[in-house]
This record gives C-alpha cells, sequence and structure tokens, in this order.
C-alpha cells in the first residue's frame, strides 16, 4: 500500500490484509501498557483542515500506540492564514522528514492532489463528498467481528447519500467484500445513477430494512447542506430515523452502525443508539486498530 | 489444554502451525517423531517443576505460532505432574522483531493472548525451535511490556544453533546441527501427529 486516498481502487484482498492485521492490533488497546515499538522513530504528521474530533485524536492515538511521533496541524494558527498554498504547505511539512501525511480536507479529490506532490504515503482521513476510507475500513471491521464473514450479507445505508463520504467508502468496502448494499434516503439525497456503483436503491426505508443483518444510519450534515433538503428535522425523524419499531424489519441479529456524531433523535432514536444491536461505541475503539493497522502496512518498505 | 479465546471464529493457532511445513521442496528428514516430542515435553515439564518449585509461581508464554502447540504439550504434561494448571499465553512478536521496526518488513501480526498477569511469576518462553535468537529477543520485550516477571526462561523443542544474539536455552527437547541454509520445521503429519523435520 502507497498511499490510502480510498477504497475504491483498492483490491479485496487488500482489505483483508488491513482488517487481519487490525485483529492484532486491537489486543494492544486492551494492555496496561498500550504501546508497541514498531514505529519507534517514525514521524506522523496529522492535517485536519475541516473540524473533527474523533477522527483526528484515533489517528493520533494509533501513532501513539505504535510509538510514532504525532504532530496535530489544523487550519486556524496554520499558515494557510497567511496564504501559504496547501500544497506548499504540505510540501514544507514533508521536507521535514515526515513518514506519513494524515490528511482531512473539505474539497474532495485535495489527499490525491497532495499525494502527486509529496513522496510522503497519503492517508485520506475524509475528503469533502469523495471518501472516507479508514471510515469504511472500520465499519467492515466492526462486522466481520459481530457476524463472521461479509459475503452475502444484507447491508441498508440510511440517510444523506448523496452527500456522505462514509456512505460512498462503505459501498465499496462492503460491495467488494461480497455484502449486497441497499440505499434509502429523501429523494433530494440519493444521487442519481447510485444503481451504477452496484448498490440498489429502495423507496422506502423500510424496503431497505427488510431482512437486513448491518444498518448503517448516515449523520445529517447539516453544516455540509446548502440548502433545506426536507422539510423539517422532525419530518426527517419520522421518514428515516431509526427507531426501535422499525428496527424490528431487519433480522433479528442486525447491528447498527453510525459513524458519528450522532444527531439524537433525528437520524437514530436514543433508545436504538444505546441498546444491545448498536456496535456505535465499538466502531470507536475499533477505528484506533484499524488505524494502526493502516500505519502499520503504509509505512513498510516498498517492495 | 487449549488457549482460552473469546471469539470462537478465529483460526485456532495450532492448526495454522503447519504452514511452510509441508512444501516439497526438497526431501524433509523427520529428526523428531511423535514419541521423541512426548518424551522431550515431559522431560523439559520435569525439569521446569524442578527448578521452580510450585507450579503456582510458572506461567507459560508460547510464542506465536509455532510455539502453540509446544506450549499446549507442555501445559498438559504440567498437569499430568503437579496436579494444577499453570496458565498457558500466546504472544506474537511480529511488532518487536528487529527485522520489522528496523527495515520495515510488513507480516502480517497474529494475535497475542495474554490472559493473566505476568507480574511477580516465573515466565517460561516456549518456542518449537531456536535458531538466531532474535526471536527470543523480540520476546522477552514484549513480556516486559505485559509486567515485571520474576524471572524469564526459555523452553524449546529444538535448539538448532546458529545463534546472532547472547540468547541461551534454559530447557531443550533435543539439539539438532544444521547448516544455516536448512529450514527446521515442526509440523503435523498426515495421522495428525506432530513431527520435526529438516528440509
Amino acid at each position: 500500500m502507497r498511499h490510502l486516498l480510498g477504497i475504491e481502487n483498492m483490491e479485496p484482498d487488500e482489505i483483508v490484509r488491513v482488517l487481519d492485521t487490525a485483529e492484532a492490533m486491537l489486543e494492544i488497546s486492551q494492555r496496561e501498557i498500550k504501546r508497541v515499538p514498531t514505529l519507534r522513530g517514525r514521524t506522523v504528521i496529522n492535517v485536519f483542515l475541516e473540524p473533527s474530533t474523533r477522527t483526528r485524536v484515533s489517528f493520533e492515538i494509533a501513532a501513539k500506540r505504535l510509538s510514532a511521533d504525532a504532530v496535530n496541524v489544523s487550519e486556524s494558527g496554520s499558515s494557510l492564514s497567511k496564504a501559504e498554498t496547501l500544497a506548499d504547505m504540505v510540501q514544507n511539512l514533508a521536507a521535514m522528514n515526515a513518514d506519513v501525511l494524515i490528511v482531512r480536507d473539505r474539497t474532495a479529490g485535495v489527499p490525491q492532489m497532495l499525494a502527486e506532490r509529496v513522496r510522503v504515503p497519503v492517508i485520506n482521513a475524509g475528503d469533502g463528498v469523495h471518501e472516507h476510507p479508514t471510515q469504511a475500513l472500520l465499519d467492515v471491521f466492526t462486522v466481520r467481528q459481530s457476524l463472521g464473514s461479509l459475503e452475502g450479507r444484507v447491508v441498508a445505508i440510511v440517510g444523506d447519500i448523496a452527500h456522505s463520504r462514509v456512505a460512498r467508502s462503505d459501498i465499496y468496502a462492503f460491495t467488494k467484500l461480497g455484502a449486497e448494499v441497499r440505499v434509502a434516503g429523501p429523494a433530494t439525497m440519493m444521487p442519481p445513477g447510485i444503481e451504477l456503483l452496484g448498490v440498489k436503491p429502495c423507496d422506502s426505508m423500510a424496503e431497505a430494512l427488510e431482512g437486513a443483518d448491518v444498518i448503517v444510519m448516515l449523520r445529517i450534515q447539516q453544516e455540509r447542506l446548502e440548502g433545506p433538503l426536507f422539510p423539517s428535522m422532525r419530518e426527517y425523524a419520522r421518514t428515516f430515523g431509526l427507531t426501535v419499531e422499525k428496527l424490528k424489519l431487519a433480522s433479528p441479529d442486525a447491528i447498527v452502525l453510525h459513524p458519528g456524531p450522532v444527531n439524537r433523535g433525528v437520524e437514530i432514536a436514543t433508545e436504538v443508539a444505546d441498546a444491545e444491536p448498536s456496535r456505535i461505541l465499538d466502531q470507536v475503539t475499533n477505528g484506533v486498530a484499524v488505524r494502526m493497522a493502516v500505519l502499520y502496512l503504509i509505512t513498510g518498505a516498498v517492495e | 489444554m487449549s488457549i482460552p479465546d473469546s471469539r470462537s471464529r478465529v483460526p485456532s493457532l495450532t492448526s495454522s502451525a503447519t504452514q511452510g511445513g509441508s512444501s516439497g521442496d526438497g526431501p524433509a528428514r523427520v529428526v523428531l517423531e511423535a514419541a521423541g516430542i512426548r518424551r522431550a515435553t515431559t522431560r523439559i515439564a520435569h525439569e521446569i517443576l524442578e527448578r521452580n518449585g510450585s507450579p503456582e509461581s510458572i506461567t507459560l508464554v508460547a510464542i506465536a505460532l509455532g510455539g502453540v502447540p509446544v506450549g499446549e504439550m507442555l501445559a498438559e504434561a504440567l498437569r499430568e505432574l503437579s496436579g494444577s494448571e499453570v496458565p498457558l499465553g500466546a504472544l506474537d512478536v511480529t511488532l518487536y522483531r528487529d527485522d520489522v521496526i528496523g527495515h520495515g518488513r510488513r507480516p502480517i501480526p497474529h494475535k497475542t493472548r495474554m490472559p493473566f498477569s505476568v507480574t511477580g511469576k516465573r515466565v517460561v518462553l516456549v518456542e518449537d525451535v531456536v535458531f538466531t535468537g532474535r526471536t527470543v529477543r523480540a520476546a522477552m520485550d514484549a513480556v516486559i511490556d505485559f509486567g515485571r516477571p520474576e524471572g524469564i526462561q526459555v523452553a524449546t523443542l529444538v535448539d538448532r544453533g546458529h545463534r546472532e544474539l547472547p540468547i541461551r536455552v534454559d530447557f531443550v527437547g533435543k539439539n539438532i546441527p544444521t547448516s544455516r541454509a536448512e529450514k527446521v520445521v515442526l509440523r503435523q503429519a498426515p495421522g495428525g501427529e506432530y513431527e520435526v523435520v529438516v528440509i
């Protein structure tokens, strides 16, 4: 693995390699001394140009548990406010002999653009509405942990499909591992041609949930929406929110994922978010292990 | 005795210990057959008890993958001899290896299971084959990350020499002189019994 820019161009066996490696990484976080010496002396720079708590901290913890030195750069306080271009800033960071650059940006394609300009491995930590590969990897890891194989499993992804990089990366990851993916959401949030990605668009949430093994609820991202795409939060919650009642449509052993942060009472009812089928906190725990696996693999010698 | 594992879908470490053993490159010479392995593990169990006294102070830590079946056999022998259960863990040392840290090799690590504290215990590291000593070195670092044992000892089914580090083994089943180019592996014969072969 040279860079991790998206799931779209990953081979299924590359995905499985990350998941298998993450299995071993998971145990390290359960130790009293949560650190192995593997990336001793390596420098990982987190460039987060969009607000994030979970993903940034997750990457930082992952780097530190492998003994790497982790440095964080955020938009405020960076030289971008002195009109330096992003490419220049990143080339300067790379010139300090960074070993890995982790990039989050609100514009799709930025990690790709940077990967073409520096010799350092780049990990996409979320770029606009394009991809969020480590989220998809931790999602498939969490499903594999709960249900075993993904082959033939039915996955329902519900919410704002059009503006969700998580949905896009999840669709690639789940379909590559042999799952059947259905998507549902308000018509204004369903991208035309979504079936070309090998998923089944559903007219209602009920149709998507029928017998599903995995339910991925997407966050309503108010900050990314430019105008009203649905009449009201209350109506959205009624039509596309996951309630205890709607959960009964899914398989009895179904699990519920959500990339966070959760809008309680909007896309997911509190009783569901905190109930047994919810794997929301497991996702967060697994996220550290999956990111450790990605850092481990991406810092390998180029063969 | 098997190592406790809460997730049953993880394949048994034992079953994968045969990997690479049945490859067809060159004739495989059996140097230790099942009966010999049984005698060796029983003798090592006696020696471990003799050296350490009460079994309560001992924990076995098998080095994954090859050491795991040997660890299971030793735990069984110790239980028969002493009547008490000796804890057995499995330690993967991939993330501590000097060729991984230094040179960026990226083998997929196996799962470590250490469901007990090693602090104050006499840890017996268990290997199938000790060769350069680098794996034992990595394992000592890994064990110390789990606590402060009263001591660390090494038991191996086979010592084949060619040490590159000042590492010695405390309990050895059989010394087998080899050339550096040969491979020595513990594998399961078609009948399911373990044997050590030189390839």
